[in-house]
């Protein structure tokens, strides 16, 4: 690692600030994890480093009057799946926080540090290899392994986003505020994220100087507000790994007829993967194996894989066909053995 | 130090840290001049640490001790190499292992994966601090007893991992203990009596 400056700022405007002084050279530090691996493995050398663990009121969880829901940036992961209410209204948002790493890993894990993180993409991590997204000239994935990457949207980089939070909280109509040297921003988590083809240097929208404070999920998405919600991810390490392909999805249903849908894949894409195919292809419809196998047939419609992750296909459709009967107490979906 | 510990002139650690000396000493002239190590932040922005090494307080095993560190180093090296705390294991370096796990106020957090200016103001406990008096830790104890390791190097994240899950939880059943478990690993597969000696830990007294 290189040497840098730790800076401890009392309030959000002295982090703003420190940062934008930082000139893109300055890394936001929340619970380290993401940004020390990439310090240790030199993918970026920050000459200043801003410690938001000083900025008091950043990691409070808090339910309105209203029934919706607000989450700090710094709350941990394990603080969000051990919440007992945001358990029981919104539980895709922590089954997700549970099934990020280990428990060291969700004891110091945060929320913003999670929905930030950078590509697990072994080029983008490898110091030997100056990909696309490091200023390199090319995707070593097309040319190389394959097998852990995107399937749906991408191109001219073709990482997937690994947040397993990001699926959850967008499948639960979140939104997300970012305060910035121009001011707040709040925005739909779904549109923090880009895609390479627009932009190849980071995976969301946020600019040098940015940091994500909170993000709040309406009360209509909760189970009191209606909504029923579940996440679903699987690895290949199944003690601790990140997502081969996740699946959150949030239904509002009227005995077993769904009224509205969100589908959102992890792990599939370079961001989290919003399905409005599948989403219209299970809205109106009673939720049974055929309707839901339907909707994750939709899904993957589109779906091209590279040379080594075809089966990410019919492990997607697997798991978006679980997840809607599952939300619907219509079973796994799974043929008796 | 007790009396036998002094008459053990000879230790491996003590001979691998004698032949690095002369290149620490190396590192230390080929540096480049120091030109004061705490930059002063402008009015309002917070404070400012390093980037040149700065005294920080760490409050390890109900001890104060004061060091010099760069922000750069992680809890985990000055554990190891400036305390001379060397139970937590430095074997990934990447938070994918559980080798270098400790509690910081009381929960397991990766040593490696945080930095030692980070840790201050926190409690931190390693490996060292588990026995009191000469007596293991009813986890240690039971470690030793269902015979829950073959090289022993993953050994100490995993029984400090294990205290926290008890303290928590008085009885944990397998599963319990394997989620609680499961960041760790270890190469010689010694798994299924690991998951046995802290089940077998649970309700003893320290």
């Amino acid at each position: 690692m290189r040497r840098f400056a730790f800076i401890e700022p009392p309030d959000l405007a002295a982090a703003t600030e420190a940062l934008a002084r930082g000139a893109g050279k300055a890394a936001i530090l929340a619970g380290g994890l993401d940004l020390l691996g990439e310090m240790k493995d030199r993918i970026i050398e920050p000459a200043a480093v801003v410690n938001l663990k000083t900025v008091r009121g950043l990691d409070a969880i808090r339910f309105e009057p209203d029934g919706s829901l607000r989450i700090g940036a710094l709350a941990t992961l394990a603080s969000v799946a051990a919440h007992p209410r945001l358990g029981r209204e919104y539980p895709a948002v922590a089954q997700a926080a549970q099934s990020v790493g280990s428990v060291e890993i969700r004891n110091v894990g945060t929320v913003g540090g999670n929905l930030c993180q950078r590509p697990r993409c072994w080029y983008y991590r490898s110091p030997l290899h100056k990909c696309l997204k490091k200023g390199g000239d090319v995707c070593f994935t097309t040319v190389g392994q394959s097998r852990y990457h995107a399937i749906l949207g991408g191109g001219p980089s073709y990482i997937v986003h690994p947040s397993d939070l990001a699926p959850a909280l967008i499948a639960c109509d979140a939104r997300i505020t970012v305060v910035g040297p121009d001011g707040t921003k709040d925005l739909p988590l779904e549109q923090f994220y880009v895609l390479p083809s627009v932009r190849l240097d980071h995976e969301t929208i946020l600019k040098p100087g940015e940091i994500v404070t909170e993000v709040s999920l309406p009360a209509s998405a909760s189970a009191d507000g209606g909504t029923r919600s579940r996440f679903l991810k699987f690895r290949e390490k199944d003690s601790f790994d990140f997502a081969l392909v996740s699946v959150a999805v949030a239904l509002r249903l009227q005995g077993n007829s769904c009224s509205a849908a969100r589908v959102v894949l992890g792990g599939v894409a370079p961001t989290p993967w919003r399905s409005k195919e599948a989403e219209s292809a299970i809205v109106d419809r009673s939720i049974g194996p055929r309707s839901a196998a339907k909707a994750a047939a939709a899904a993957l419609a589109d779906a091209s894989p590279m040379s080594h992750n075809e089966y990410k296909i019919p492990l997607a459709r697997t798991l978006i066909t679980r997840a809607l009967l599952e939300t619907a107490d219509q079973g796994t979906g799974l043929a008796p053995s | 130090m007790s009396g036998r510990a002094k008459r053990r002139a000879f230790t491996r650690r003590a001979f691998l840290k004698g032949i690095g000396l002369g290149s620490v000493g190396a590192t230390v002239l080929a540096a480049p001049p120091s030109k004061g190590t705490r930059p002063a932040a402008p009015a309002g922005t917070g404070r400012t640490l390093g980037p040149g090494a700065v005294a920080i307080t760490l409050k390890v095993n109900g001890v104060a001790r004061t060091l010099r560190v760069e922000p750069r180093v992680t809890l985990l090296d000055a554990l190891r190499d400036r305390l001379d705390l060397t139970g937590s294991k430095k074997i990934c370096d990447r938070g994918e292992c559980g080798g270098c796990a400790v509690l910081v106020d009381g929960s397991p957090v990766l040593a490696c994966m945080m930095l030692a200016v980070d840790a201050r103001h926190r409690a931190i406990t390693t490996v060292e601090g588990l026995s009191t008096g000469g007596r293991l830790h009813p986890v240690q104890a039971a470690f030793i007893e269902a015979d829950a390791l073959q090289c022993g190097f993953c050994t100490p994240g995993f029984v400090v991992a294990a205290k926290a899950l008890l303290d928590e939880v008085k009885t944990p059943t397998a599963e319990q203990v394997r989620e609680a478990l499961g960041g760790h690993l270890c190469r010689c597969g010694t798994y299924p009596r690991i998951v046995e000696a802290v089940r077998s830990a649970a309700g003893r007294k320290g």
